[in-house]
């Protein structure tokens, strides 16, 4: 076991170290020179020179890889090309505002999926199940950023319940807060509900035929006891797969949600230093993308072995 | 049926599935402590009967008729859930077929075992039940039963996870006791073992035994009477031995005359369901007189082949695989596992050699080395004049068209996207072969209607046909490119036991007209014996014993090869073993 946690962390520390190789690759690929864009298309070679050796972007490109990379494990990302300020303090708090964002909705989207989506598997041949099942599959196919904005009209323009976008972090003022993540929360996680709630059902679905719930059954258990007792937690393994990759997804989906609800989150960071081709902080940013993935992928890891003895074994 | 000693009185027992009847009027009456065989093959309605019993049919079948079990009212085949629950694990407890499966991989066994007596308010508390679960894993004879208690299912052997189910259907001292093909998934020594435990068990107890199989021999070895089910319908019961010596339906002769693979008719073939007219069931008297005769003359042993003119087909010299496993800990080396180690024999042309085995013994290393599919970690095997050990990939195709493999399971070796013509004709499809499309089409027609198959299967899917059928194929596509070596992994071990007897006569007749050399693989002694003229026991990747069939099976060296045998279910002993002891 204590093999198992170890080789997932080795493979998490190779992924990330693989990562930055690739992520400062393709952005060198990318074409443009920062010094050019800053400076502008007629700016004189001498003063290009200059500002190349400010931007540190003349040196050999292995040099300002390791210069990059050596200060990623102390999340010090550089400075940007365009702002001239660390990109790392603002980084930091978009990650801050985005994590929450996109945790919540997760949480939200499970505390919806688990029990509609055991309903629909243990009703799944009567009409009730059937129709958590249509809702489900409706759901999956309305786009969060249409959500958001359905959202936005009827319960921030009609209904003026919640204001229509904007950000207030949680310790300056928590109602404030919990008013304004309110219609981005539940705008991401619908779609995500939708999602495993189908993959809920169908876990439970397949758990439910299983010999071991027969077993239960022949104990003398009722059928609601051996599915609690005996079902969802081995229904719960395909479960977390689903919920690691979608956590993922949710991430890059948020950069959208952020935009609708004008949330100075990573996505709208991202977008701002595409637009601005404020290269180093593209690459900051998504590196702190592939991080978040790749621990969550870790943590799924950790907990498989913790749900699951099987694993716990083999290495 | 009012006897007072009546533990399960079945009347009238139908299910369907609303518009087909599943099973049809089952009746009969079980006493106290009696031990009743239920024998069907697949699709006879053993399982749902069973499963009727324990009124845990699943959605969509409806079942008529009356069960009832001593000390309740309620019949079980209307009663609601609620109380069904009371008598469920209480006092009708079953054991099924597949172990890991059937239990939940998640709980520990010794958790599993405690549920059904908290379920029941049996033990006073958790602590007790936890107790009790120990000392039940005890009585069946588990080894280190507080160890056994906090493993996994995953971490047991199979014949140890059957022992949890058994402790946990006993727990609560049930009365009846529904057994579900509850050996079928494991090795002979250890079905052997389990089915000895289930029978001091319930003879010990009291306990009333329903024992649900396909095993002929196991049946006669286990049960005092027996029910003989086919298409739903019980068409026979009596008592084993009656049944067993004197069998009065057709279905029943047909069945007994398929398992009985020491009777062959006047061509020496198997007799199978259709032939069992002309087969005479042995007497008690008969078996003993054989039995004795069998001990008097020894067999004597082939005389060994002087021809060194002749080459032989396979030559395997010392031939190992060792596989390594990943590590487990840090500092430990990964562990190898030695699945094959120096075996060596030799398979002249003409000869069919039987490779005996359990699960584990190394024996599907051995075949998948012998096919090319795996290279061997050191050794030679020499196959039809092609070493496979080194050898590319090109070369290996030359041995393919040279050795042919039927595999075990038919569903799932055949493609089911695939048509049986392009199954069939697919060995053909090999560079240096140049029949045309109308020729290869020509010799599937000529080669299905060897195997017994009209041409008009050509243009269908393999799930539109049996498992004896799907076996059929498999040897069709095996010998269309006319190999010299067929070899046979358990071909008929996923088969009822009356198609056994067919496609058993279909290999030994083709071997016959094809000139083959077989290789065939099997954990089943008595087929091997049946088929095959000589055989080597492996056990743990070592060959244990080799010789002549006859000589083997009658005198056994090696102590493996004698637990084998006495641990393989004979039905002549079993049948002959109850006459004694009634």
């Amino acid at each position: 076991m204590v093999m198992r946690i170890l080789t997932n962390i080795a493979r998490f520390v190779a992924s990330i170290i693989a990562a930055s190789i690739l992520v400062f690759v393709v952005l060198r690929l990318v074409p443009g020179d920062p010094a050019q864009i800053a400076l502008g298309v007629d700016a004189s070679p001498a003063l290009l020179e200059a500002k190349r050796a400010e931007f540190g972007t003349d040196r050999p490109v292995l040099v300002q890889y390791f210069d990059w990379a050596s200060g990623l494990p102390f999340g010090d990302f550089g400075t940007s090309y365009l702002s001239r300020q660390d990109i790392s303090p603002m980084v930091l708090d978009k990650v801050q505002v985005s994590l929450i964002l996109v945790l919540l909705a997760m949480i939200l989207a499970l505390v919806i999926a688990i029990p509609f989506g055991t309903f629909a598997a243990v009703r799944h041949n009567k009409v009730s199940g059937a129709v958590v099942s249509a809702v489900s599959q409706l759901g999956i196919a309305i786009p969060g950023f249409l959500a958001g904005l359905l959202l936005v009209i009827f319960f921030a323009l009609k209904l003026g319940w919640f204001p229509s976008n904007g950000w207030t972090a949680p310790g300056v003022d928590f109602g404030e807060f919990l008013s304004r993540v309110a219609l981005p929360v539940v705008a991401l996680a619908s779609v995500q509900a939708a999602i495993l709630t189908r993959y809920v059902r169908s876990a439970v679905l397949e758990v439910m035929s299983e010999d071991y719930l027969r077993t239960a059954r022949a104990k003398g258990l009722s059928p609601m006891k051996a599915l609690f007792k005996h079902g969802l937690r081995n229904a719960a393994i395909p479960v977390i797969t689903v919920t690691s990759v979608q956590l993922a997804a949710l991430i890059i989906g948020a950069v959208v949600i952020e935009r609708v609800f004008v949330i100075p989150g990573l996505g709208s960071m991202l977008l701002d230093a595409v637009g601005n081709r404020d290269m180093l902080t593209v690459q900051s940013v998504v590196m702190v993308l592939v991080g978040i993935t790749l621990a969550i992928n870790l943590i799924v890891d950790l907990l498989y072995t913790v749900v699951d003895p099987r694993i716990r074994k083999s290495a | 049926m009012k006897n007072e000693n009546t533990l399960l009185s079945v009347e009238g027992l139908s299910v369907s599935t609303g518009r087909f009847p599943l099973v049809h009027d089952v009746n009969f009456a079980m006493a106290r402590g009696e031990r009743i065989g239920l024998i069907g093959e697949s699709g006879s309605g053993k399982s749902v009967t069973s499963t009727a019993l324990m009124s845990l049919l699943p959605d969509g079948l409806q079942a008529t008729g009356t069960v009832k079990l001593a000390g309740h009212e309620a019949n079980f085949v209307d009663a609601s859930d609620a109380v069904m629950r009371k008598i469920r694990g209480r006092d009708m407890a079953m054991v099924f077929q597949e172990p890991l499966t059937a239990l939940n991989p998640l709980m520990r066994a010794g958790a599993q075992v405690a549920e059904i007596m908290l379920q029941h308010q049996m033990v006073p508390s958790r602590r007790a039940a936890k107790a009790k679960a120990i000392e039940m894993l005890a009585s069946v004879k588990l080894p280190d039963p507080a160890e056994a208690a906090m493993a996994y299912p995953h971490q047991l052997s199979g014949g140890q996870r059957q022992r949890v189910m058994l402790a946990m259907a006993l727990a609560n001292d049930p009365s009846l006791l529904l057994c579900d093909e509850p050996t079928t998934a494991l090795d002979v020594t250890v079905q052997r073992q389990v089915l000895d435990l289930v029978l001091e068990s319930v003879v010990q107890r009291g306990t009333g035994l329903l024992f649900i199989t396909h095993d002929l021999a196991v049946v006669a070895n286990m049960c005092t009477r027996v029910l003989v089910m086919n298409n739903g319908k019980v068409v026979e019961q009596g008592a084993t031995e009656e049944i067993f010596t004197r069998p009065q339906h057709p279905y029943t002769r047909g069945l007994l005359a398929a398992s009985d693979l020491e009777a062959t008719d006047h061509d020496g073939r198997l007799f199978t369901v259709a032939s069992a007219a002309a087969y005479v069931p042995w007497t008690v008297a008969e078996t003993e007189a054989h039995a004795a005769a069998a001990e008097e003359t020894p067999v004597e042993p082939a005389a060994p082949q002087q021809d060194a003119e002749i080459q032989p087909v396979i030559k395997i010299t010392d031939l190992s695989r060792t596989y390594k496993r990943g590590r487990t800990s840090l500092f430990g080396k990964p562990t190898e596992v030695h699945a094959l180690q120096k075996a060596n024999f030799t398979v002249l042309p003409g000869e069919r050699l039987g490779v005996v085995g359990e699960s584990g013994s190394g024996k599907s290393t051995l075949l998948r080395i012998l096919a090319g599919l795996d290279q061997p970690t050191s050794g030679s095997a020499v196959v039809a004049g092609n070493e496979v050990a080194g050898a590319p990939e090109s070369q290996l195709v030359q041995l393919r068209q040279e050795l042919q493999i039927v595999f075990q399971d038919p569903m799932g070796s055949l493609n089911p996207r695939m048509k049986v013509l392009d199954i069939v004709t697919e060995p053909l499809l090999v560079p240096g072969r140049t029949e045309n499309a109308a020729k290869r089409r020509k010799m599937a027609e000529e080669m299905l209607e060897a195997v017994g198959l009209g041409a008009e299967t050509l243009e269908r899917y393999p799930h539109q046909f049996s498992g004896g059928q799907r076996q059929r194929i498999s040897i069709a596509r095996a010998l269309i490119c006319r190999p010299r070596v067929l070899v046979a992994d358990e071909p008929v071990s996923a088969l009822d036991v009356s198609v056994r007897a067919q496609v058993l006569n279909l290999l030994a007749d083709l071997v016959d007209a094809y000139q083959l050399t077989l290789v065939f693989v099997s954990h089943d002694l008595a087929v091997v014996r049946y088929l095959c003229d000589k055989v080597v026991v492996m056990q743990s990747g070592i060959i244990v014993e080799a010789g002549d069939t006859e000589s083997v099976y009658t005198n056994p060296q090696h102590p493996y090869t004698a637990k084998l045998v006495a641990s393989s279910m004979n039905l002549h002993a079993e049948v002959l073993a109850k006459a004694g002891t009634a």
